[in-house]
Formats: structure tokens, C-alpha cells, sequence
């Protein structure tokens, strides 16, 4: 079997918070892997460990067989939970930026998403709402060429249809070449998309496996199944 | 083409009921071609592991075969589609039944309610 991901006996601490305490995770790849789990259990921390921007306090993580780092960065498309884009841009800045950066950047596609996002070029960055302004974070992150897309709570406080817009485009982009890797807490919206799940807390991995056979063996949405993991 | 989830079965089945549904009915005829696991994954927003999933299922029922590099179709054996129209029939008898014993029912009640019924839609 050949992992995308693998992370083994991870752990980072902020100062005296432990974030992750000794987890454990390997992805398949071609897969599409939900990462499930409140607030603060740490689904952040491990992302952004794995995109190389925190490292580790112990343990070991492999993207595609790297350790993070040059080449892992350039295999992996990572959307963040947060704006990140300078606010003087506008749309077709952020694309040329995006095309300038990454050598995988296809520009073509990123038009074509623009069309099906309805978003216009000449649209400044700064007065886009936030759905908007998610649609064209996804289109830049989907524009690329990757081993493996990490998005970040792709559809946290999205409307309803710009939600549905942005699940098309992240089933139209799915291809067994790449893998997935999408965390969430609006799980009921985004479930039918997964592969696999996994559930974390307090930094550690509580849940995993196939999302249908988990269905299919406690008789439950995964949406009921996490309200059951993490509910009182 | 869209379709109400029940998320608490695994979506391939309930995804298989829904074409068995449509193949019963005649919306889909024999020797029909399928959707692509591509298109009908875009149209019900699924995974299209889920959907290959459920296309091998099918074929694996012969309820539709597959034509490399052709695509998926309804199977044109009407046999199959008959004893598949009485498998469901049963299942849903089955669970109606289990139903109205819950509630107390006794067969001849239940077969009683039953006549009533379907006496008032004639």
C-alpha cells in the first residue's frame, strides 16, 4: 500500500498545550479523507505541520515518502482557513501571483472555475464576500496540479448554494492521481464526498476508516456518528 | 437527475435502490447506457468511488454490464428485471409487515386494513 500521508507517534505543544499528543495517520492515496473533529482538537495544527509550516515538537511525518520541505510544498495545495491574499489585488493578480509561484499551476483551469464560480477578473480582492472570497481561494488551490489538497474547512460559513457550488468543485476536481485531505465540522453537507474519515480529538485520533463501512457498521450518517463521538 | 439521501445507510445501496427503482419502473429500459461514474457522481454530488462502487454492485446482481470502453447498461433479460420488481415488493411487504405487529396488529387485521384500503382508492 502506498501512502500520501504518513504520520507516526506525532506531538507538538504550544508552550504547555499539548496539540497533538502521539498521533498516528497514514492516507491512501487517490483518496478523499474528511479529518473530523471540534475545535481545538488539533485538525489545524496537524495540517499545517504536514504544509510545512509548523514543524513538529517529536514524532515523524512523510508527504509522499519527504519529509516537509521543498518538495513536499510543491506537491501539496493547501487552503487555508483564512485570507491570506494582499488586500491591493485583485482577482487576475491573484492568479498571475498563484502562476508565478507554482509550476503546477494550470491558468486555463483557473479561468474555467472562475466561469463556474461566477467570479470576474476585474473583482478586487477586498470587496469580495465571504463566500466569494472562499470560491476563489478554492479555484486558485484546485488550479494546481497536486499530489494532495489539503483544504481547510473549505465550507465554514458559506451560504447554502455557494456551499453546493464549491462541493461540484470539489467532486469535478477529484482524480485517483491526487488525494484529499479536507477537514471539516459541517460534516452533513461535505459526507458523501469522503472516502475515509478520520476523527480527532484533543490530538488524537479516536475514529478512522471507510466512510461507507463505518455506515454500514454502526447503522448511522457519519454526520449522527460524530454528533455520538463528540456529543456529551 | 437528483435524489434525497438517507445518510444512514451506505450510500451505494441507497444509490443502487434509486436505479433499481428507475430500471423497475421503465424510466430506464433494457440495454439503456448508464450515466458515467463521472456524470452521475458530478449530478448527486457523491464521491465516484461511491458510484463505481455501486455500478459493480449492480453488475454483480447482472442487473447491468459493463462494455469496455463503451460504458454501463441495463440489462435486457426482462426476467431479471420481473424477479427484481417481486424482491423489492417483498422487502417492503416484509418491513410493513414488521411494522404493524409492532403496533399490535394481527395478520388477519393487517390483511383486513389492507383490503379496506386499497378498496377506497378503487
Amino acid at each position: 500500500m502506498s501512502y500520501i500521508l504518513e504520520a507516526k507517534n506525532l506531538n507538538k505543544s504550544y508552550f504547555k498545550k499539548k496539540a497533538l499528543n502521539n498521533l498516528n495517520l497514514s492516507i491512501e492515496k487517490g483518496r478523499a479523507v474528511g479529518m473530523l473533529g471540534p475545535n481545538g482538537s488539533g485538525k489545524t495544527t496537524l495540517i499545517k505541520i504536514a504544509a510545512g509550516i509548523l514543524r513538529q515538537s517529536s514524532g515523524e511525518i512523510l508527504i509522499d515518502n519527504h519529509e516537509p520541505g521543498v518538495y513536499t510544498k510543491s506537491v501539496i495545495s493547501y487552503l487555508p482557513d483564512r485570507n491570506y491574499l494582499p488586500k491591493w489585488m485583485k482577482v487576475e493578480d491573484a492568479i498571475n501571483y498563484f502562476n508565478d509561484f507554482y509550476g503546477d499551476f494550470d491558468r486555463n483551469r483557473a479561468y474555467e472555475l472562475l466561469d463556474f464560480m461566477k467570479l470576474e477578473r476585474e473583482m478586487k480582492v477586498t470587496s469580495l464576500s465571504k463566500g466569494m472570497t472562499e470560491k476563489l481561494h478554492l479555484t486558485l488551490v484546485l488550479s494546481r496540479k497536486a499530489k494532495l489538497y489539503i483544504l481547510d474547512e473549505p465550507i465554514a460559513g458559506v451560504d447554502p448554494v455557494a456551499r453546493d457550488k464549491i462541493l461540484d468543485a470539489i467532486i469535478n476536481n477529484y482524480n485517483e492521481d491526487s488525494s484529499m485531505l479536507i477537514t471539516t465540522h459541517l460534516v452533513r453537507d461535505i459526507e458523501r464526498v469522503f472516502d475515509d474519515v478520520v476523527f480527532i480529538n484533543n490530538g488524537e485520533v479516536i475514529l478512522s476508516g471507510n466512510a461507507e463501512a463505518l455506515r454500514e457498521e454502526k447503522n448511522k450518517s457519519i454526520d449522527e456518528l460524530y454528533k455520538e463521538v463528540f456529543g456529551e | 437527475m437528483s435524489m434525497k439521501f438517507d445518510d444512514k445507510l451506505p450510500i451505494y445501496i441507497q444509490i443502487m435502490n434509486y436505479m433499481k427503482k428507475k430500471i423497475i419502473t421503465g424510466e430506464i429500459n433494457g440495454g439503456d447506457k448508464l450515466p458515467s461514474v463521472r456524470e452521475l457522481s458530478t449530478k448527486l454530488r457523491v464521491n465516484p468511488n461511491t458510484i463505481q462502487r455501486t455500478y459493480q454492485e449492480l453488475e454483480r446482481e447482472n442487473l447491468v454490464f459493463t462494455q469496455r470502453g463503451m460504458g454501463t447498461f441495463v440489462t435486457e433479460d426482462k426476467q431479471i428485471v420481473k424477479n427484481l420488481k417481486k424482491d423489492m415488493a417483498s422487502d417492503i411487504i416484509e418491513s410493513f409487515i414488521s411494522e404493524m405487529k409492532g403496533l399490535g396488529f394481527s395478520y388477519d387485521e393487517i390483511a383486513e386494513v389492507v383490503k379496506d384500503r386499497t378498496k377506497k382508492e378503487e
